[in-house]
């Protein structure tokens, strides 16, 4: 029942992009935190937002929900420009430095955020025990918001983020300060609002959760996209093959090069990339044909991780 | 309506975190000592006999010191109470979950307002009606015109406030409170300033207080206010913080109430520009 509630308050067509954004730009005086955002957020998609330290994430996140005033560019939010106060009615936001007022319980804290949603208060009086028990907090209803470790602060924002069934949730870090369990709680309810229709947009350092999440990920590197994935499909694109082979010889390393993007060889051990699954027949040909002996060929998915550090480069210690 | 559900979560924020009850406390600790004071003064004048019309003049005496502390009382309650509700907010990050909301800013701002503006009303209600209640109860003395100071007093007190929340909405919390304070010590060495003009007829002194009190005029409404309550024999002393010598005018006062206004949409409009 609570679940066709939900289902009624999703008002976009599935069609048009829950985000979108032409060449989005903010400057803190001489400091450019997001350069070029060029985006486009498919709804009732889970999508990464993923990028070192730094990058402009947060500050994407915050000028595509009016908290900062973007410097120049444009961009529509469920197909409002960024910022519509009408529109918030429909997004759902756990910052990621989540804080909220310690002196209150955490049932009261959902209340203020259901009556500052709007919510009538028969409404509320359903929905806070119904949020509190999808965040396993219910045992705590009692206890001040203050008492309350980085985890249980994690779950009653998810909760606050949820708790007017928004069409679009955004998420920075939601699972930061969570135990595996808690991680998990937190992937199940990502999924369960995807699947009424929401779109949630996730922040996150934590790769492996992105991975076993979303449905799509952009990379932002200096306040730009640099490249956006189909989580699905990337398991369909480059492959790391790892070769134990003897008497390689350079030449044939050369012709490598046509079908892999990068070829490293130390001693008897070759690393490289190939373009795709399909042509790894073609390079265990290529090796065949060079004369060399091999010992063992290898090929591994590359992991989001891989595709990450290979897009940001080096780490520069932000 | 967004500003109401805000105003009431900063009067249950000021009541969970003991401010409001710890303000009210101060003000009736400071009621306590008053009444303690005019009780052994009767006292005295019983004692020796005093004649009534000096006991009168003294025991007014006493009430506009009375108010005169209400009201350095009440400015400072409202300064330092409202000191870090905007700051804080920003800087903790708190205000990111409320202004993502879908309430405009200039709600949540004025909501916060209206709590931290009725809980001065409160105080000034408790205190500066408490010490006239316990004047006219113990000495029979009350102020000449109460509800105009009493007014003037919560002018001053709101107008206090305003500036506190302006400079919350860019300045940190230390920063802020450094400069209200420093602006309202300003208005009061402004205020001594044309007191002693009046007493050594410096023009130069008048100009500079008057400059000062536009600057910031907290103060000004203060000796308005200490000027329509007080006795005639209180108005005929040179040289005191009630003094007659240089009383601000009517058009100061709206000076002041448009000092307000205009501080309370500044405020507004700073709220409503900065990045959070």
């Amino acid at each position: 029942m609570a679940s066709q509630k939900r289902g009624k308050t999703l008002r976009t067509a599935a069609s048009t992009p829950a985000i979108e954004t032409r060449e989005l730009r903010k400057q803190f005086g001489s400091k450019v935190a997001v350069r070029k955002l060029t985006l486009t957020v498919p709804s009732g998609s889970i999508f990464g937002f993923l990028g070192p330290n730094g990058a402009g994430k947060s500050t994407s996140i915050k000028m595509l929900l009016g908290l900062v005033k973007p410097t120049s560019g444009e961009g529509t939010v469920l197909g409002a420009p960024a910022g519509d106060v009408a529109t918030r009615r429909r997004i759902g936001y756990l910052p990621e430095h989540f804080q909220f007022y310690k002196w209150l319980t955490p049932a009261e804290l959902l209340r203020l955020h259901g009556d500052l949603c709007g919510m009538e208060g028969a409404l509320l009086k359903e929905k806070i025990p119904e949020m509190l028990e999808l965040v396993a907090l219910s045992r705590h209803r009692d206890k001040r918001v203050g008492e309350f470790s980085k985890g249980m602060l994690q779950r009653i924002g998810l909760a606050q983020a949820l708790i007017h069934d928004p069409d679009l949730i955004f998420l920075d870090e939601p699972t930061s300060g969570l135990d595996p369990m808690g991680r998990k709680l937190v992937r199940d309810i990502i999924r369960a609002q995807r699947d009424r229709g929401a779109t949630v947009v996730l922040n996150s350092h934590l790769l492996g959760e992105v991975e076993i999440t979303c449905d799509n990920v952009s990379f932002l590197k200096d306040g730009e996209i640099v490249a956006t994935h189909d989580i699905k499909t990337l398991a369909a694109e480059e492959v790391r093959v790892t070769v134990h082979a003897r008497n390689f010889n350079r030449a044939a390393g050369a012709k490598l090069s046509s079908v892999c993007t990068s070829v490293r060889v130390e001693g008897e051990n070759i690393t490289l990339t190939a373009k795709s699954p399909n042509e790894l027949p073609e390079i265990y040909r290529l090796f065949a044909a060079s004369g060399a002996d091999v010992y063992s060929f290898v090929p591994e998915k590359l992991s989001l991780e891989d595709v990450f550090v290979r897009l940001m480069g080096e780490d520069r210690g932000l | 309506m967004g500003w109401w559900v805000i105003t009431k979560v900063t009067f249950r924020e000021a009541a969970r975190k003991k401010i409001l009850w710890t303000a009210m406390l101060t003000g009736v600790g400071f009621l306590a000592l008053f009444a303690l004071a005019l009780h052994f003064q009767i006292g005295d004048f019983d004692a020796r006999g005093t004649a009534p019309f000096v006991r009168y003049q003294i025991l007014d005496a006493m009430l506009m010191v009375g108010l005169y502390v209400v009201d350095l009382l009440a400015v400072i309650m409202a300064i330092l109470t409202a000191v870090d509700t905007i700051s804080g907010e920003i800087t903790s990050g708190t205000i990111h979950a409320i202004a993502t909301k879908p309430i405009p800013r200039w709600q949540i701002f004025l909501g916060k307002w209206l709590g931290f503006a009725a809980m001065t009303a409160a105080f000034v209600a408790l205190t500066f009606g408490g010490t006239i209640l316990v004047s006219y109860a113990m000495g029979h003395v009350a102020p000449e015109h109460p509800w105009e100071g009493g007014w003037l007093v919560l002018l001053e007190c709101l107008l206090a406030l305003t500036v506190t929340f302006f400079f919350g909405t860019r300045f940190s919390t230390l920063t802020n409170g450094v400069l209200v304070l420093g602006l309202h010590g300003l208005a009061f060495m402004g205020g001594w300033l044309e007191q002693m003009s009046g007493f050594t007829e410096s023009a130069k002194l008048v100009m500079t207080g008057i400059i000062v009190s536009l600057l910031m005029p907290s103060e000004a409404i203060w000796r308005r206010a200490a000027f329509d309550m007080q006795s005639p024999l209180a108005a005929a002393l040179p040289f005191s913080p009630f003094a007659s010598t240089s009383i601000p005018s009517n058009l100061m006062i709206g000076y002041g109430a448009l000092y307000l206004l205009i501080a309370l949409f500044a405020a507004l409009f700073s709220f409503y520009l900065r990045d959070l």
